[in-house]
């Protein structure tokens, strides 16, 4: 279980989470959706320690993470995986390498053993042959496949997504959605997905949480947001420019 | 008179900000060099990097600095029939002061930048949250094994240089302005002193430690995208290379 109690945060005078409050179950997908800079990326930055509230408590498993230190944050970290939008793969090594690297950083595995799970969890993402490609011969689809792979390397107990089928074609976007699902129910994870992808989001999500204006403004079932008379969410959903959300 | 005055306060703010940052990056790095595990893998890669890559263009400028001051202090010493000292000359310039200094700035014009450019693009790509998020701390992962490069390469990129601007400074001397070749040496070897020698090499050893620091420093804190790599990657050549001058002076009043 995951708790976001009263979160605060600010950069300089614009203010990102304003008193925020989440419960994140275990072993459920939960996706949080919102507009495009609306502090989605800030808060999941939050659960996993790389941003520090202003004030307010992040428990995980009972422990207030803002309150760890540098190396008690390591710790917990090994129980993450994390997909970043852009997949954040390192550009200098191949696709096999960065895979490894969290095995080989956190594990006392044989170099022939870590291949051996580079390629089950290539595999377990679709993808087979692909260990000496470099990160720039990949498509963008690929590339997100593979940071999969390497969120789910050390077969994480939390997997966090940042804006999972941005900048994707609606059918990879689904494949991604899937693969999602797929991880959640074999490996038995807890899912943390951010997203604007609205139709995507009512596919996958266990329980879906509305970021707006630092707060969480509903949340509930797919079902439940579906027939929420929230305005504001309504409109999201519906995906109007008039409403109560004013753009231009 | 206001907006001059928030100005001023704004910057020394600034300023301060940055050196409390950079300091603190520093003895961070020191902290994560001592602890182990030691990356002796991604060292070597630095060394080759800082070291073998910039070869080329130490060998060219050595070879050139040594050649020019040749011809240069000739032309002075002519007047008092004293073409002799141009061997002592170049050689106590070159260990002492240009081989230490040029060999920084060439040096950081190749590697500074592109660490600063390597490490920005990783910050903007979220390759260093990919790091912190794998338990994995960037600063021991990315920085130190780059510091250490700096440190150690510096001061053989330097010997390689003093030699060959004497080289260079010899054959000027010798096979173009005629001076006789056994004074060229002897007269080298009347002045120059070991000390001159490890000077320039402790001297280069603090510019590996400050071209590399800046660089990592100025690409580790990158903002901005595209524009934020090429932002920082500019800062990092220029505050380096200020640095190595201001530095140059400080520890050359100290030690000579």
């Amino acid at each position: 279980m995951i708790q976001l109690i009263d979160i605060h945060k600010s950069f300089g005078s614009n203010v990102v989470l304003n008193g925020l409050n989440l419960s994140i179950e275990k072993g459920k997908v939960t996706v949080i959706i919102g507009r495009s800079g609306g502090g989605k990326s800030v808060l999941l930055k939050h659960i996993i320690g790389l941003i520090r509230p202003d004030a307010g408590a992040i428990n995980i498993d009972g422990k207030d993470i803002t309150r760890f230190n540098d190396r008690e944050l390591n710790r917990l970290r090994k129980k993450f995986g994390m997909l970043f939008q852009e997949a954040a793969l390192f550009d200098s090594m191949t696709v096999g390498q960065n895979i490894a690297f969290p095995l080989e950083e956190h594990t006392k595995l044989k170099s022939s053993e870590i291949m051996e799970i580079v390629r089950e969890k290539l595999a377990q993402v679709g993808l087979t042959g692909i260990e000496n490609k470099m990160p720039s011969e990949l498509s963008g689809g690929m590339k997100k496949r593979v940071g999969l792979a390497r969120a789910i390397a050390l077969e994480p107990e939390i997997l966090l997504f940042d804006e999972p089928t941005t900048g994707l074609d609606p059918i990879m976007s689904d494949v991604i959605g899937r693969l999602i699902v797929d991880i959640q129910s074999k490996l038995d994870v807890t899912c943390i997905v951010i997203s604007h992808d609205i139709y995507g989001t009512l596919r996958i999500a266990h329980k879906i949480a509305m970021l707006h204006d630092g707060l969480i403004i509903e949340s509930g079932t797919p079902e439940e947001i579906r027939n929420s008379g929230n305005p504001v969410l309504q409109q999201f959903i519906e995906g109007k420019a008039e409403g109560p959300i004013t753009v231009l | 008179m206001l907006y001059l005055i928030s100005y001023v306060g704004r910057s020394s703010i600034n300023l301060v900000r940055e050196m409390g940052r950079t300091t603190i990056l520093l003895l961070q790095a020191i902290a994560w060099m001592i602890l182990p595990p030691y990356r002796l893998k991604a060292i070597i890669k630095q060394m080759e990097f800082v070291g073998v890559k910039s070869l080329s263009v130490v060998i060219l400028t050595g070879i050139f600095t040594g050649g020019v001051l040749a011809l240069q202090s000739h032309q002075g010493f002519k007047l008092f029939g004293a073409e002799t000292l141009v061997g002592s000359i170049v050689a106590l310039s070159m260990t002492r002061e240009l081989g230490p200094v040029l060999t920084a700035l060439m040096v950081n014009g190749r590697a500074g930048s592109a660490m600063a450019a390597e490490l920005g693009t990783m910050r903007v790509t979220e390759q260093i949250d990919a790091l912190y998020v794998m338990a994995a701390n960037p600063i021991k992962y990315l920085i130190v094994p780059r510091i250490i490069a700096g440190v150690i390469m510096l001061p053989v990129l330097t010997i390689i240089s003093d030699f060959l601007g004497i080289i260079g400074g010899y054959f000027v001397g010798v096979f173009l302005l005629n001076i006789n070749s056994g004074m060229f040496v002897a007269n080298i070897l009347q002045y120059l002193d070991l000390d001159d020698i490890f000077h320039g090499l402790t001297k280069s050893l603090f510019f590996g430690l400050i071209l590399t620091h800046i660089g990592c420093y100025k690409g580790f804190y990158t903002e901005g995208g595209a524009e934020g790599v090429g932002k920082a990657t500019t800062e990092a050549v220029v505050i380096s290379s200020v640095l190595i001058l201001i530095s140059d002076y400080i520890l050359t009043s100290i030690m000579f």
